[in-house]
C-alpha cells in the first residue's frame, strides 16, 4: 500500500503540521493596511514603489479597507483627534491581525512632545513590531516586515494558539496607569465622560 | 516696498479715517500700522478698496510674556497687493475679557479658516463669521493651546483615551 | 465635466430634497494623509463639501516657542514632508531676514539648487499620486524612481535622505563636495528623458485628461480673494511668483520663466506643475554652472553663523565660536521686532511671521501655510462636480496634512 502511494506520488509529498502550513501561508501574504498619517507615509510609499518594491516580500497588496487586512502599518504621528479613528480601524480588522508602528512618532511621539501628539500608539493599541527612525529607511521597514513574518510563523491556527497568546499579558504593557490617574485627577479629567468613544 | 508706497497707504487711511489713531512703524522695509480694534473693519475695507486684494495671512500673538507689552493679544493681518507686490501689516490689540473683534470674512473670504484657527489657538472671537467653531482641535477640547499660560506638553489631554489590549481587540 | 446645477447650491442646500451625506476620510486612500470631508450629494453630484481638518495637528507653532532658530529647523522639515528642504529654506530665509544676515554667494546658490530640486520632488509626487488615485499606477512608479535620485542627492549632502535638517542660520550644515555637484549634473542629464516618459503617461493619457479638464475650476477673482498662491493661483491666471517678484537667494541672477495657465481647472494646475519642473531644471543647470566657490557660512566677527566643524574640533577659537552660538544664554541676540519672510515653496507662498523678544528663539513663529488657504477653497472648487472628481481636485491642489494642520 505504502509503496503504491510512493510510486504514484514520488517526492511530491511534504509532511508538516497544519499550524506550520497556515502560518507559512499567512506570513507570506500579508495584506497591509497603510495607516499613513504623516511623513513616514511617504517613505511607506517609496517602500512600495519602484526601487524598493515591497512585493518581493509578499506584502504589497495595500488595502484601504480594514476589513480586508491583517497588518496595520501605522506610519506617522497620531494625534488626539486621530487616535479614536485609529482604534476604530484596529477594532474593525478581523483576527488574526498584527500591527507595525513605523517611525519615532508612532513609537514614542518622536520630536513632537506636545499637547496634541499621542506619545506612542502602544499606549492605546497593541503593537507587534516597532521601527525606529525619523523616518525609517525603506530597508528598515522591509526588515520589520521580515521580523513580523518570523513572528507569525511561530504562531499557529490548529489549536488556536495565537488567540490564546492574545489573552496572555504579553507585548507592550499598558501605559503606567497610576501616572495616568494622577494626570487625570490633576486636571479634573475623567475617562468615563470622554467625548470621543472610538468603538461606537 | 518703496518709501512712496507707505505714504500711499497712509493717504488712503487718512482719507478714510481722519480721526483714527494710527501708528506707523517700519522694520527692514516692512511697513506696519497699529490701529485700534474698533476701527479695524474700516481700515481693512479702505485698504482692500485701495488695492490690497489679498489677505496673505491672519494670525495672533499672545503678548503675556513679551517684555514691555501692555496688551494681552495682538491680531495681525498681512495684506498683499497681488499686482504691485506691495505688502502691509495691520496690527490691532485686544485685552481680556473683551476678546472680540469683527470678522474680516466679508472683506476677503479667505479669512474664513484663518479666523477659525486663531479662535482655536487663542480664543479670540470673530464676530459675524459665518461658520464659527474650532478648526484644528477636537470640539471637546477646552483650552486654547497657543496661549502662553498653556504648557507645551498640555494638561494631560493626550493621555485621556481608552486603552485597547490584545484581549479586547 | 461638471454639470450645470439647476438651482444654486450653498445656503439653501438643506432645503433641497433627496440630498445625502457622505463621509470621506479621514482614512481614505485619496486623501494621502489625513483629512476628512463631509460631502452633501445630490445623486452623484457634489452640492456642498465641508472639510474637517486637524487630524494631524501636532503643535508645530508651540514648539517654535521653545526651540531656538537652529533647532526649529528639524521641526519645519516635517511640515511639507514631500519637499522637506523647501521648508528649511523658507524658515531660515525668514530668520535671516529678521537678523539682517546676508548669505555668502556659495550658500545662496546651493540653497537655490536645493529649492529647485525640491520643487521637482514635490511636483513629481503630487502628480504621480494623483494619477494613481485616478487609476494609473505606472506614472507613480516612474515618479518615484526620479524621487529616489533626489533622495540620494539629499543624502549625499546632508546625511539624511528625507528630513535633511540641512540649513543653519547664516549657512548650511556642511559644504557640498564636487561629488555632489557631479551627482546633480548627472540628474540633470537623465531627468529630461524620465520626464518625457512621465509626461507621456500623464498629460497624454486620455483618461487622465478627461477626468481633470474642466473639473474643479477656480476663478481668478476667487483665487486672489481666497489667498491662493503658487501653482494653484498661477493655473487660474494670477501671474505671481515670489522668485521673480521678491527675488531672494540667487534667483535674481538666474533666468527662468513663470509658468501660468488660464483654465483654473485641475488640468491647468497639472500643466503648471509639469512646466515648472522643466523651469526648475533650467534653474538648476544655470546655478550649477555659476556655483561660486568660497565659504558657505557668513564669516562672523561676532556670533553670526556656526563655525566649520573641523575648526570646532581642532582649534580653540573654533570651539569658542561654537560655544557662543550654542549655549542658550550666550547666543546671538535678535532685534525686538516682528518680521515676515516668505519664499515660493513648491506649493505656494510659504512664509514665516516671526515675533522676537530679543532672544535667539522666536517668541512666536507663525507659519503661513499655503495648503490651509488652498484647502479652504476646496468647497468652492468642488461644487457642481461629480463624486469621482473629488480625488482629482484633492490631488491637484496638493494638500499636505502636516502643513495644513501644523
Ligand atoms: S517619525 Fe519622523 S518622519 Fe515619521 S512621522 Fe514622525 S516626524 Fe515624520
Amino acid at each position: 500500500m505504502a509503496t503504491q502511494i510512493n510510486k504514484q506520488l514520488g517526492d511530491n509529498i511534504f509532511l508538516t503540521t497544519l499550524d506550520a502550513a497556515a502560518s507559512w501561508a499567512r506570513a507570506n501574504s500579508l495584506w497591509p493596511m497603510p495607516f499613513a498619517t504623516a511623513c513616514c507615509g511617504i517613505e511607506l510609499m517609496s517602500t512600495a514603489a519602484s526601487r524598493h518594491d515591497l512585493s518581493r516580500f509578499g506584502s504589497e497588496v495595500m488595502r484601504f479597507t480594514p476589513r480586508q487586512c491583517d497588518l496595520m502599518i501605522v506610519a506617522g504621528r497620531v494625534v488626539m483627534k486621530m487616535i479614536p479613528v485609529l482604534q476604530r480601524i484596529w477594532m474593525q480588522m478581523p483576527e488574526p491581525k498584527w500591527c507595525i508602528s513605523m517611525g519615532a512618532c508612532a513609537c514614542s511621539g518622536g520630536v513632537f512632545d506636545t499637547y496634541a501628539v499621542v506619545q506612542g500608539i502602544d499606549r492605546f493599541i497593541p503593537v507587534d513590531v516597532y521601527v525606529p527612525g525619523c523616518p525609517p529607511r525603506p530597508e528598515q521597514l522591509i526588515r520589520a516586515i521580515m521580523d513580523l513574518q518570523d513572528k507569525i510563523k511561530k504562531t499557529g491556527t490548529y489549536n488556536a494558539r495565537e488567540f490564546q497568546l492574545r489573552i496572555l499579558p504579553d507585548g507592550p504593557k499598558r501605559f503606567d496607569e497610576d501616572e495616568l490617574m494622577r494626570i487625570r485627577e490633576r486636571n479634573g479629567l475623567k475617562l468615563d465622560d470622554h467625548k470621543y468613544d472610538p468603538i461606537h | 516696498m518703496t518709501e512712496s508706497a507707505e505714504s500711499d497707504w497712509k493717504q488712503v487711511l487718512e482719507k478714510a479715517l481722519p480721526s483714527a489713531n494710527l501708528r506707523w512703524s517700519e522694520f527692514r522695509n516692512q511697513h506696519r500700522v497699529d490701529v485700534p480694534a474698533s476701527a479695524i473693519v474700516a481700515v481693512l475695507t479702505a485698504l482692500r478698496d485701495a488695492g490690497m486684494d489679498q489677505l496673505c495671512d491672519l494670525t495672533a500673538v499672545d503678548l503675556l510674556e513679551y517684555p514691555g507689552a501692555t496688551d494681552r493679544f495682538e491680531v495681525v493681518y498681512l495684506l498683499l497687493n497681488t499686482t504691485s507686490g506691495q505688502r502691509l501689516t495691520v496690527r490691532t490689540h485686544l485685552n481680556e475679557p473683551d476678546l472680540k473683534i469683527p470678522s474680516a470674512v466679508p472683506i476677503w473670504f479667505g479669512a474664513d479658516w484663518l479666523e477659525r484657527e486663531v479662535y482655536d489657538m487663542y480664543g479670540i472671537v470673530f464676530e459675524g463669521h459665518p461658520n464659527f467653531k474650532r478648526l484644528l482641535l477636537p470640539e471637546a477640547f477646552e483650552s486654547f493651546p497657543m496661549r502662553k499660560d498653556y504648557p507645551v506638553k498640555g494638561r494631560g489631554e493626550r493621555h485621556n483615551f481608552p486603552i485597547i489590549t490584545r484581549a479586547e481587540s | 465635466m461638471p454639470l450645470e446645477l439647476i438651482d444654486s447650491p450653498g445656503a439653501d442646500s438643506n432645503q433641497r430634497e433627496g440630498l445625502w451625506t457622505l463621509n470621506f476620510g479621514p482614512q481614505h486612500p485619496a486623501t494621502h494623509t489625513t483629512l476628512r470631508l463631509v460631502l452633501q450629494l445630490d445623486g452623484e453630484m457634489v452640492v456642498d463639501a465641508e472639510p474637517d481638518i486637524g487630524f494631524l495637528h501636532s503643535g508645530f507653532e508651540k514648539l517654535a516657542e521653545v526651540l531656538d532658530y537652529n533647532q526649529y529647523v528639524t521641526i519645519v522639515d516635517r511640515m511639507n514632508y514631500i519637499s522637506p528642504m523647501a521648508n528649511e529654506i523658507a524658515w531660515h530665509h525668514a530668520v535671516e531676514g529678521l537678523l539682517g544676515i546676508e548669505l555668502t554667494p556659495r550658500c545662496k546658490y546651493i540653497r537655490t539648487i536645493f529649492a529647485e530640486l525640491m520643487r521637482i520632488h514635490d511636483h513629481l509626487l503630487c502628480t504621480g499620486t494623483c494619477v494613481l488615485d485616478l487609476g494609473g499606477a505606472t506614472a507613480f512608479m516612474y515618479a518615484f524612481n526620479e524621487r529616489e535620485k533626489i533622495y540620494e542627492i539629499c543624502e549625499r549632502a546632508s546625511g539624511q535622505r528625507f528630513h535633511t535638517g540641512y540649513t543653519r542660520v547664516g549657512g548650511l550644515l556642511y559644504d557640498v563636495t564636487d561629488d555632489w555637484v557631479q551627482m546633480v549634473r548627472e540628474f540633470c542629464k537623465t531627468f529630461p528623458k524620465a520626464y518625457r516618459d512621465f509626461a507621456g503617461l500623464v498629460m497624454k493619457n486620455r483618461i487622465f485628461v478627461e477626468r481633470t479638464r474642466g473639473v474643479g475650476v477656480l476663478s481668478k477673482a476667487d483665487a486672489i480673494a481666497g489667498g491662493a498662491t503658487g501653482p494653484v493661483a498661477r493655473a487660474s491666471g494670477v501671474e505671481r511668483d515670489l522668485r521673480r517678484d521678491e527675488p531672494y537667494l540667487a534667483y535674481d541672477d538666474l533666468d527662468f520663466d513663470v509658468c501660468c495657465a488660464e483654465g483654473g481647472d485641475c488640468y491647468a494646475r497639472f500643466q503648471v506643475r509639469m512646466m515648472e519642473m522643466l523651469e526648475s531644471l533650467k534653474i538648476i543647470e544655470q546655478a550649477l554652472d555659476r556655483l561660486p566657490s568660497g565659504p558657505v557660512f557668513i564669516s562672523g566677527t561676532g556670533k553670526e553663523g556656526l563655525p566649520d566643524k573641523r575648526e570646532v574640533y581642532r582649534s580653540i577659537e573654533g570651539l569658542i565660536h561654537h560655544f557662543e552660538n550654542i549655549m542658550p544664554n550666550r547666543q546671538m541676540p535678535s532685534p525686538k521686532e516682528s518680521y515676515y519672510g516668505a519664499t515660493e515653496s513648491p506649493n505656494g507662498e510659504l512664509g514665516y511671521y516671526i515675533v522676537s523678544d530679543g532672544d535667539f528663539r522666536a517668541y512666536r513663529a507663525r507659519t503661513r501655510p499655503p495648503s490651509l488657504l488652498h484647502f479652504s477653497l476646496f468647497s468652492r472648487m468642488i461644487r457642481g462636480c461629480m463624486l469621482s472628481d473629488v480625488a482629482a481636485v484633492l490631488g491637484s491642489i496638493n494638500i499636505i496634512a502636516a502643513e495644513l494642520d501644523r
